[in-house]
């Protein structure tokens, strides 16, 4: 008989301190953030797409060997030793003409591998997150600065260069004594 | 000819209240459940969400009526209608204010504890013809639940009757008219010590009563029925459309119905808690005006207070559930009418 009131008292009592903390809560703002409108701030060294700056890349190669899942396609051009290319921001001479740098977003899996070994810190990972399509070759990004004809261009230059070379080696130029 | 028209008018008077209640209570909930979580709510459908409901309405409105090949159709389709009906013909015995009430029958609280009961007869209907079991477990369960809450129910209504001296809604709500303390839960409008003897009666009844309405509607922690972890969404898992939506407005109009039976027999019903603005200014005419603000906001209340409850308890389990209502609230009421007759006869 004890226990059954001190069953009821236990109910009510309960039910009256689980009211109490649900008011409470009516009254707390709430916690949502509306997600296109606000957006969370993102700590300082988030993973996310990666950007290369064109400017600085010297055609190493070395982050499309770094990356686990060969999402980086880079193709270089040798330039012709008339030509100059520039230097990077570090004073590093630039050799190569980048004639394809595709990063394909769909495959990457955002390790920042990529990033470590690059020798002129071109490629970085961005806070940019807000990229999904509904194509994966939407998700392929071109990031060299040199157009289709340009590149053509590059190649056939240094194939007439290598040509004339080859060329020269053949015949070799007559003996100067 | 006229007669017609009354009755017409008397029927959808109800109705011209219940489906923007409905459509109120249903963002209302959903409010009032994001906010007891810490969430905003819905907040997309102009200002602040309001038009919410009215989208889902449209968009469930719009739906296909699925009929699933192997139900029962007659009684699939009727289902829902009958739910609706169930519920809303207890509206016909509530007055709304002092000028209208559906019907002005002297038998008010029986007729709408009879008619309710009918909704379990088409609850069942909907989770038998629907060939699914769980709606059928669903519907079983929540056969079992609203007959066995309806005796505390039931108990409760004769322990204030025998207060009240009237099963007259109207009568009643008029005996506890002019101020806060006429009101049956702090005892009834008579004066003496019999006030002050059946004010924690009042107390105990009203929560048994609270309780066990809450369980007939089957709101959380009786939601057992609709249990949607175990039973997907209980009775009603096959509609869709429409007559799911026939379902989401007898659920409602049935929140609303208990919460304003409960306020009609412990809170004044209709009545102001103080003095009417219209007696003092002489305006006759904005007195039953006030009244229905008074209806709805204390009715709007104890349905607060319904989903209030809704998020702060978890589900019973179904033994629980029978504990609590042939344990616990039968044989309270049982006592507590017995002492109120007791009291009421000496």
């Amino acid at each position: 008989m004890k226990e059954y009131f001190k069953n009821i008292y236990l109910a009510l009592y309960t039910i009256a301190v689980g009211m109490k903390i649900t008011f409470r809560h009516l009254f707390i703002p709430a916690v949502t953030i509306q997600y296109p409108e606000e957006k969370v701030v993102l700590p300082e060294r988030v993973r996310n797409r990666l950007y290369v700056n064109m400017d600085d890349c010297i055609g190493c190669d070395q982050c499309a060997r770094a990356c686990p899942v060969d999402c980086i396609t880079i193709e270089t051009v040798k330039a012709l030793p008339t030509e100059d290319l520039g230097k990077t921001s570090q004073g590093k001479k630039k050799a190569l003409w980048v004639t394809q740098f595709d990063i394909d977003f769909a495959k990457c899996c955002y390790c920042q591998l990529c990033v470590f070994p690059c020798p002129t810190e071109c490629i970085k990972m961005t806070d940019i997150y807000e990229f999904a399509d509904i194509r994966r070759s939407n998700l392929i990004y071109n990031f060299s600065t040199l157009t289709n004809e340009e590149s053509e261009e590059k190649k056939a230059n240094l194939a007439r260069f290598e040509a004339e070379k080859a060329a020269a080696k053949a015949t070799p130029p007559p003996k100067a004594e | 000819m006229l007669d017609t028209i009354i009755y017409v008018l008397n029927i959808a008077i109800p109705l011209a209240f219940l489906v923007p209640f409905a459509l109120f209570a249903v963002y209302f909930e959903r409010k009032v459940s994001a906010f007891m979580q810490d969430r905003l709510g819905p907040n997309r459908v102009g200002p602040r969400g309001y038009f919410q409901t009215i989208a889902d309405i449209l968009k469930l409105l719009q739906k296909e009526d699925i009929t699933p090949a192997e139900v029962d159709k007659p009684l699939y389709n009727v289902a829902p209608i009958l739910v609706f009906m169930g519920s809303y013909a207890a509206f016909a015995a509530i007055p709304f204010t002092s000028i209208y009430i559906g019907s002005n029958i002297d038998l008010g609280i029986l007729y709408i504890v009879a008619v309710s009961s009918f909704v379990v007869a088409a609850i069942l209907m909907a989770g038998w013809a629907s060939n699914n079991k769980y709606t059928l477990l669903g519907a079983m369960r929540s056969a079992a639940q609203m007959i066995s809450y309806e005796i505390p129910t039931v108990i409760v209504i004769i322990s204030m009757i025998i207060i009240a001296g009237t099963m007259n809604l109207f009568t009643l709500s008029e005996l506890q008219t002019s101020s806060i303390y006429n009101w049956m839960i702090f005892g009834g409008p008579d004066m003496g010590w019999k006030k002050f003897a059946l004010l924690p009666l009042s107390v105990i009844g009203f929560m048994i009563m609270y309780i066990s309405t809450l369980a007939e509607v089957n709101r959380t922690p009786f939601d057992i029925p609709e249990a949607e972890s175990e039973l997907v969404s209980g009775y009603h898992t096959e509609y869709s459309g429409i007559k799911f939506a026939m379902f989401f407005l007898a659920e409602y109009a049935n929140m609303f119905a208990v919460s304003i039976v409960v306020v009609s027999i412990f809170f004044g019903g209709y009545q102001s808690p103080f003095g009417y603005l219209g007696n003092t200014l002489g305006l006759s005419w904005f007195v039953p005006a006030e009244q229905f603000f008074w209806f709805t906001v204390k009715g709007i209340f104890f349905v607060f207070v319904q989903m209030w409850l809704r998020w702060t308890l978890p589900r019973l389990r179904v033994d629980q559930l029978m504990t609590m209502c042939w344990k616990y609230l039968i044989p309270i009421s049982l006592v507590n009418l017995v002492v109120i007759a007791l009291i009421m006869v000496l």
